[in-house]
């Protein structure tokens, strides 16, 4: 079983693992590898940079000029932090202020998405409901960060029983479909925003444990940690000074992979009226209330939301793929 | 072949298990005293020590969870609140709709994503190979819900070619007698080709929803591994030989280029269990997804937590199926074992 | 020369677009192998042989191109054929093995159904008679219980026994022409000879010629008529190998001969040869790919390479021969 799901939110990285011989066919191009010569990747982060931050910068500057999409998926993301902090103080209307005689008109140059059911302008709650969206996946990728990466690192590093139970643990995760398990949590520990971001990242959970678990078993033996060990650092030491600094770029890609996964899990759970309630301005309830007027042709109180939520999974998923070409070039598919 | 099966069936046994005691920790999790909850609000203080007796919640932990496992072997998974019916009847009545759907869907998004996959690889750089790159790149962004309301409003409100999104039979109909519980099986059966036609044109556009939503991988997978395949040693070999080009596209690379895409069959059923309950909730279908978004909402948590239990059940039977199959296949898997 | 070629190849020259520029992986490669006699073709890695064998089959990777020569079997030239007329000789008229059995035979499909497969292809047989005619065949390469061994899959054998499915394989149209891949590469040094054995005999029987492609200049020597030494893309020395071993004129082949254990007077002689193959992605190629590694360069070695009218028995592309 373990070997079916290791990496069920990113296609790119389960083709990676799944195909033995693929790392010169699976590119998008027929031609056939060539010597690294194009250009100079950052030392890989083996041992501590200190002296590759210009190296660093310039391979950055180097992914995203050449790479336009993910030039083009950088600006979308800012653009969406713009919208998260400062969209509040923006937005034309009062996201819960309903308006009986305005209600259900269609995209206008007063309401520029239209108005919903309540006469809430649609425009302003899409762009307030930002902030909520993407807080909500940003703490649960920082959670399951945290959860996944610790136990992992305890378990490669120390193996054993340690190792056993965060295998064992991650294994009955994925024994789950991981939507359902989201919702089990949910209804089982109260249907709060928090509790949706707790289950968002339990059920991420197996993912960042498996890859700082391979991260740290690989460190474990290597002739740095060694080095550290011989000249008497405790054990405590090394794993917070030598394979954590480590392991935390990896962890940091597989953020960035997931976070398109825990919006999308996030609106889906509020869809089905878990977690957020109305009237709080959420994408996913927005499109859920907007659902029973698409049979009547009012397409604009679910459009908007959903365009919303769709541009942002959209932009998280490919500035996943970028992170990973500028952290970790090898794993380019 | 036998022992191979027999060690695959052992190896999903701690999984089972582990479901089991993550549903049994679900439940004993809910929010306040269960007894009371339970109970209801309008009960009275002897009455939920009543029921937390009868509910054995006054028990150790591991005694509870002793009952809850006898409870389940014999097919029970407690009271629905709101309907008082038993939650396993329930589920039982609900899940050929739902299976019905999820297959349906699944065979959709094979019946493009292969084809689809095959021609990418085999043309690398064409035409084809970037529609496969743009569909896998949008498909992994489409919140699956809001691909059914588009779809809904397009083909019922715009053009008026589906039916209205409620349900898996227009009121016009009856459904046809159950054999299977597969409203296409039995119509087909029952020799009723419109009752067939009927069912159908319900059906099109949820598992047209999750075909869309479960494309990418699946494409995405083919493609790479068709790729991979075909610059392989023995996909040299049999072009050397002269074999017409179908027999080493078919017989000798997507045979094999099948085994990758069959492991990542696990994860796209993990998704479509899933994505099934929102495209429930869009077309009012009613399954076992809706049965547990009702219940939900309802605050009910019995049908909720059968439906976890159930839809785990099934997605370790189905992975079970997946390795079976890799098995069939693979003769170094099968003889091997 | 060849009086009656089985193959004649002449001034192959082929390209591969990369994305750090165009590959010269070939250049005028010409050579001929007469019916029922071997060729081999001999040069370090990299050197163009198996090029030069995926482009005569007509299986090059897609980045590679065919951009000028010919190669004739009987009337038809194989690099202009239509895809209709390779398929018509490809695996009937000549056949191919390749180094490394265990992954050039396809893993999930027992070796009797890829025997078959071929056979169903190329040959007059029936579906019913095929598995049969396969398991004449395992017989015929030396593969012992060839009726259980049929049912075997690629994994479950070794690499001996996969190079003769690999053979029979080749051999199951009763082909004029096999080429031969380094076809001992990966198996152990009792099993190679075996195998070189194997189809030098089938060879015999059935009067096929071969192209045996190799980078050992010995077992070219024990194996065949005449030699053809490749480096960098060229064909530096063509001659029937007494004559190459006794005379050699390419600088090149002078080294490689030197450089070879069996023919090495002394082990001070098995001195490798300096220096490596040039970047054959360089826009200022020397005409003499081997210039900048030979000692006996001369100022004209820049001029375009001589070219020996191909009824010579012994050509040489060198401006200062030995």
């Amino acid at each position: 079983m373990s070997s079916i799901a290791t990496d069920r939110a990113d296609p790119d990285a389960a083709i990676g693992a799944a195909l033995v011989q693929a790392a010169s066919v699976t590119a998008d191009t027929v031609l056939p590898p060539e010597p690294a010569t194009t250009f100079t990747p950052p030392p890989r982060p083996t041992a501590p940079r200190q002296s590759g931050l210009a190296a660093t910068l310039s391979h950055i500057r180097y992914v995203l000029s050449e790479n336009l999409v993910t030039g083009f998926a950088f600006a979308l993301f800012l653009l969406i932090v713009l919208a998260a902090v400062f969209g509040p103080a923006l937005v034309p209307y009062d996201p819960l202020a309903s308006d009986t005689v305005a209600a259900l008109k269609p995209p206008s140059a007063q309401h520029w998405f239209g108005t919903d059911q309540l006469g809430r302008d649609i425009f302003s709650r899409v762009v307030v409901a930002t902030r909520l969206d993407f807080g909500i996946a940003v703490a649960s990728v920082v959670l399951v960060f945290l959860m996944g990466g610790l136990a992992g690192v305890a378990a490669g590093f120390y193996g054993g029983w340690t190792d056993r139970i965060v295998g064992r643990l991650a294994d009955t995760i994925m024994a789950f479909p991981l939507f359902v398990l989201a919702m089990g949590i949910v209804a089982a520990l109260g249907n709060t925003v928090q509790n949706i971001v707790l289950a968002t990242a339990i059920v991420n959970f197996p993912l960042y444990a498996r890859v700082a678990r391979a991260e740290a078993n690989v460190r474990r033996e290597a002739g740095f940690v060694e080095a550290a060990r011989l000249s008497g650092n405790s054990e405590f030491r090394i794993v917070s000074f030598q394979v954590l600094p480590n392991v935390f770029p990896i962890l940091v890609v597989q953020m960035s992979l997931t976070m398109g996964y825990a919006i999308l899990n996030a609106a889906g759970l509020s869809f089905i009226g878990l977690g957020v309630r109305p009237p709080t301005a959420e994408w996913g309830i927005m499109v859920a209330e907007g659902a029973a007027f698409i049979v009547s042709g009012e397409w604009w109180i679910a459009l908007f939301p959903g365009l919303a939520l769709m541009i942002a999974v959209f932009c998280f998923n490919l500035l996943g793929d970028g992170v990973r070409d500028i952290v970790d070039p090898r794993r380019r598919t | 072949m036998g022992s191979m099966l027999l060690k695959r069936v052992l190896a999903a046994i701690p999984s089972l298990i582990g479901v089991v005691i993550v549903t049994f920790l679900l439940t004993r999790a809910l929010p306040g005293d269960p007894a009371a909850y339970f109970a209801g609000p309008a009960a009275t203080k002897e009455a939920i020590e009543q029921i937390r007796a009868t509910l054995g919640l006054d028990q150790p932990l591991i005694i509870q969870f002793f009952h809850y496992v006898v409870d389940l072997a014999h097919g029970d998974l407690g009271k629905s609140l709101t309907t008082g019916q038993p939650v396993a009847e329930e589920i039982r009545a609900r899940l050929p709709a739902s299976a019905e759907l999820t297959l349906l869907g699944l065979i959709v998004s094979m019946a493009i994503a292969i084809p689809l996959g095959i021609m990418a690889a085999t043309k690398p750089g064409s035409i084809i190979d970037h529609t496969c790159r743009i569909v896998t790149t949008a498909g992994v962004s489409l919140p699956v819900f809001f691909t059914g309301l588009i779809l809904v409003y397009v083909f019922y409100y715009l053009l008026g070619w589906a039916p209205a999104p409620l349900g898996r039979l227009d009121v016009f109909y009856s459904a046809p007698p159950t054999v299977t519980g597969f409203y296409l099986i039995d119509s087909l059966i029952a020799r009723d080709p419109e009752t067939f036609v009927a069912a159908l044109k319900q059906l099109i556009l949820p598992a047209l929803t999750l075909g869309i939503f479960s494309l990418a991988p699946i494409a995405r997978m083919t493609r790479a591994s068709m790729l991979s395949v075909l610059s392989s040693d023995f996909v040299r070999t049999a072009r050397a030989s002269g074999l017409a080009p179908y027999t080493v596209i078919v017989t000798y690379a997507f045979r094999n280029a099948m085994l990758p895409v069959i492991t990542t069959l696990g994860m796209v059923f993990s998704f479509l269990l899933g994505a099934n309950v929102l495209v429930e909730k869009v077309f009012a279908w009613p399954g076992i997804g809706s049965f547990a978004v009702e219940a939900l909402i309802a605050s009910d948590f019995a049908p909720v937590q059968g439906f976890v239990l159930t839809m785990a059940i099934l997605y370790v039977a189905l992975n079970l199926l997946i390795d079976v199959l890799y098995g069939l296949i693979d003769p170094r898997v099968r003889l091997e074992a | 020369m060849i009086v009656a070629p089985a193959l004649q190849v002449e001034h192959l020259s082929v390209e591969f677009r990369t994305r750090s520029g165009i590959v010269k992986a070939l250049d005028n490669v010409s050579f001929a192998v007469g019916k029922g006699e071997t060729l081999a073709l001999v040069g370090e890695s990299g050197s163009g042989k198996s090029v030069t064998a995926y482009a005569i089959m007509g299986i090059l990777d897609p980045a590679g191109r065919v951009t000028g020569g010919k190669a004739m079997l009987g009337a038809l030239d194989l690099l202009h054929a239509t895809p209709d007329e390779i398929g018509k000789v490809r695996g009937r008229e000549i056949a191919m093995i390749f180094q490394n059995p265990r992954t050039a035979l396809n893993p999930i499909r027992p070796v009797g159904r890829q025997i078959a497969d071929v056979l169903l292809r190329h040959a007059d047989v029936t579906r019913r008679e095929a598995p049969a005619r396969a398991i004449e065949l395992l017989r015929a390469v030396g593969i012992t219980d060839p009726a259980r061994r049929a049912k075997a899959y690629p994994f479950e054998m070794s690499g001996g026994m996969c190079q003769r499915v690999m053979i029979a394989i080749a051999l199951a149209a009763k082909p004029s022409l096999l080429i031969a891949d380094e076809p001992t590469t990966g198996l152990d040094v009792t099993t190679q000879a075996v195998i070189m054995d194997l189809i030098g005999e089938l060879a015999a029987e059935i009067g096929m010629a071969t192209i045996f492609i190799t980078h050992d200049l010995a077992l070219a020597a024990q194996r065949a008529k005449h030699i053809a030494v490749m480096h960098a893309g060229h064909v530096v020395e063509l001659a029937e190998t007494q004559e190459m071993f006794a005379h050699p004129r390419h600088p090149y082949t002078a080294e490689l001969i030197a450089a070879t254990p069996d023919t090495a007077a002394s082990l001070d002689q098995l001195a490798s040869i300096p220096g490596s193959l040039p970047d054959l992605r360089r826009a200022d190629l020397p005409p003499c790919r081997y210039s900048e590694r030979c000692p006996r360069k001369l100022a004209s070695c820049d001029q375009p390479l001589p070219v020996m009218p191909p009824e010579n028995p012994h050509t040489v592309a060198c401006w200062n021969p030995l």
